[in-house]
């Protein structure tokens, strides 16, 4: 196969599995309704390629590379893939959110495959930069992989992680951010303009910058697996609520769940997607 | 409890062009929709920022604004705890920050949405007042008293929606600062404040139901306590009851000291959320019920 043969067999494997998570969760939705469909859908891209095509994950967990989702609100996407690998079961699935299960709407740490408590937002890459620093100590070689909102941009405690990652050149770093251009109340772009540009202040702080579409899964992982002397920060460009019409870009899709003609029209347009 | 908090609000802002809402990218509810399109330079959205919210809301409030700041109760708390206390305590500022969802009734979030000891925290802040009404009535009340004081910061503790009226039939009315009769009763108090109060109801009735006869108190300034009326209290009753949702480190303690102090005689039963950081996740009642605070548990603890 040629190169570019190869990158079109891998997207739409890719594209496969997307589609699966993306019909697991809203399935979920159906049994549950407290959860955050449009911002696990924003980011299912940027995980699925972080965890399926990048990660080195082995037998020892002391040295297999860390996921650890800042966004925690987005954390659907994780446990879907979590429950894929094995880390976690189906009946966790089953009981999310019920008082016999151990899910709930934000990641738990002690949960398997959970590498911090998230939920409030800005704190995963302070966390982040302090994994990353013990193992530098340690010495090993994995690599830390960090997604966070753009929302979280906003928070202080974000820009202070930024600069500590910048001092101290952590190059075994990656954040993700899903630069869906919405936090719950407002775009962005509209609402706080001076949140851009992001390349310059990425770069001004000490970091590799880089910025891709976050919903082509080539592009992401290629810049994922791409390694600096610098922490790496990719600026994923995406959608919230991808992948279904109605949700995209509505701001009451963040934490909102379908109701079953909803539910329905999503799995057609999932389905067509792919055809 | 947040509709009626937005009702009051545009209300007042309508009238006081010094009221100010500052929330941190939360959706505001009801008619704060519309207080934000026809008043839109004050309301400020600092997006997901709450460290600025407090800090702008304390140099809005040295200049002369009456600013509320707007988010979920740990956000609002929690989050800028040094602005909190350092830029609205220490300076002693007239700020309203607004804690919506407190206690644990975001009971499918997890811990980082639990206002599980907030009372107990805002308590321990020089300065800082604290009220926590129990129904939209109550809601509408400390609202209009926020929105008019100058007494200094404020934490407005409030649930989220669909909070039943309790206070109609009030014995008392809503002061400032002052404990509260809702219902009569003559042998047993409960004392209680927020959202929980619904239960307290429940459970008066269940023990009146007993030949029981159960007065309930509600306790909605937190800060500065009611010690004349809980004294009054504690000497009116041979059994007094609390029921808060926070750790005991907020009303019960407080009342216990007081009952010592007093040298008061009557039995005490507290009912409070657990020193534990809940990992369990479904309806507000299965995480109360978690940490003893069903009505069915409250009530097998006192029949007997
Ligand atoms: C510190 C903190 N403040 C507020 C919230 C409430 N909250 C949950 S999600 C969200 C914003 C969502 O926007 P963004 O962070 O950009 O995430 P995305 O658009 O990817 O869903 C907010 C404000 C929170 N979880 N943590």
């Amino acid at each position: 196969m040629t190169n570019s043969a190869k990158g079109e067999s891998s997207r739409g494997n890719a594209k496969i599995r997307c589609r699966n998570y993306r019909r697991k969760i809203l399935d979920i939705s159906q049994k549950v309704s407290a959860l955050h469909i449009a911002p696990a859908f924003s980011c299912t891209e940027i995980v699925d390629a972080i965890y399926n095509e990048v990660m080195r994950i082995g037998s020892q967990p002391e040295t297999d590379d860390i996921f650890l989702m800042s966004k925690g609100h987005g954390c659907m996407i994780q446990y879907v893939i979590l429950e894929e690998r094995g880390v976690l079961s189906s009946q966790d699935l089953e009981l999310y959110c019920k008082p016999a299960g151990r899910l709930g709407a934000h990641p738990d740490y002690g949960i398997p495959g959970i590498a911090a408590s998230t939920g409030s937002l800005g704190h995963g890459l302070g966390i982040a930069v302090g994994q990353a620093y013990a193992e530098y100590l340690k010495g090993t070689s994995l690599r830390l992989f960090c997604v966070l909102s753009d929302g979280e941009l906003q928070e202080g405690s974000t820009w202070e992680a930024m600069l500590m990652a910048g001092n101290l050149k952590l190059n075994n770093l990656v954040a993700v951010v899903d630069n869906n251009d919405f936090t719950g109340l407002e775009r962005m772009s509209t609402g706080h303009p001076a949140f851009y540009p992001l390349i310059e202040k990425g770069q001004a702080f000490g970091w590799d910058v880089e910025e891709v579409n976050g919903h082509d899964s080539l592009e992401l992982v290629t810049a994922l697996k791409k390694l600096s002397d610098k922490p790496r920060l990719i600026i994923a460009r995406t959608v919230k609520g991808k992948g279904v019409g109605f949700m995209e870009s509505e701001p009451i899709w963040h934490y909102r769940s379908p109701s079953g003609t909803e539910y329905e029209q999503a799995i057609r347009e999932l389905e067509s997607d792919l055809s | 409890m947040r509709n009626r908090f937005a009702e009051v609000f545009y209300e007042l802002g309508s009238q006081d062009s010094r009221i100010c809402l500052i929330v941190a990218d939360i959706s505001p509810a009801g008619s704060i929709a519309k207080f934000r399109s026809e008043y839109p330079e004050r309301f400020i959205n600092t997006g997901v920022s709450e460290q600025i919210m407090i800090g702008m809301a304390a140099g809005m409030a040295q200049r002369g604004l009456r600013p509320f700041a707007y988010t979920i109760a740990t956000f609002a708390l929690y989050r800028p705890f040094e602005m909190v206390r350092d830029d609205l305590c220490y300076q002693n500022l007239p700020v309203t920050i607004v804690g919506i969802g407190g206690g644990v009734s975001y009971s499918t979030l997890g811990a980082t949405h639990h206002a599980q000891e907030d009372v107990a925290i805002a308590m321990s802040i020089p300065n800082m007042n604290i009220i926590a009404p129990c129904d939209p009535s109550e809601t509408a009340e400390a609202t209009k008293w926020c929105a008019t004081q100058n007494v200094g910061p404020v934490y407005l503790r409030l649930g989220k929606a669909g909070e039943p009226d309790l206070t109609s039939q009030a014995i008392d009315p809503w002061q400032f600062g002052k404990v509260r009769r809702i219902k009569r009763g003559t042998d047993v108090c409960i004392l209680t404040y927020g959202v929980i109060t619904k239960s307290a109801v429940e459970l008066s009735n269940r023990l009146d139901a007993i030949g029981r006869s159960c007065c309930v108190t509600t306790v909605p300034t937190l800060k500065p306590l009611d010690r004349e009326g809980i004294a009054s209290v504690l000497s009116s009753f041979s059994d007094v009851v609390i029921i808060e949702e926070c750790v005991s480190r907020a009303l019960t303690m407080e009342v216990k000291a007081l009952a010592f102090d007093c040298g008061s005689r009557c039995a005490i039963k507290s009912f409070s959320l657990k020193d534990e950081f809940i990992h369990i996740y479904g309806t507000h009642d299965d995480l109360l019920s978690a940490h003893g605070l069903s009505v069915e548990t409250m009530f097998n603890v006192l029949k007997s």
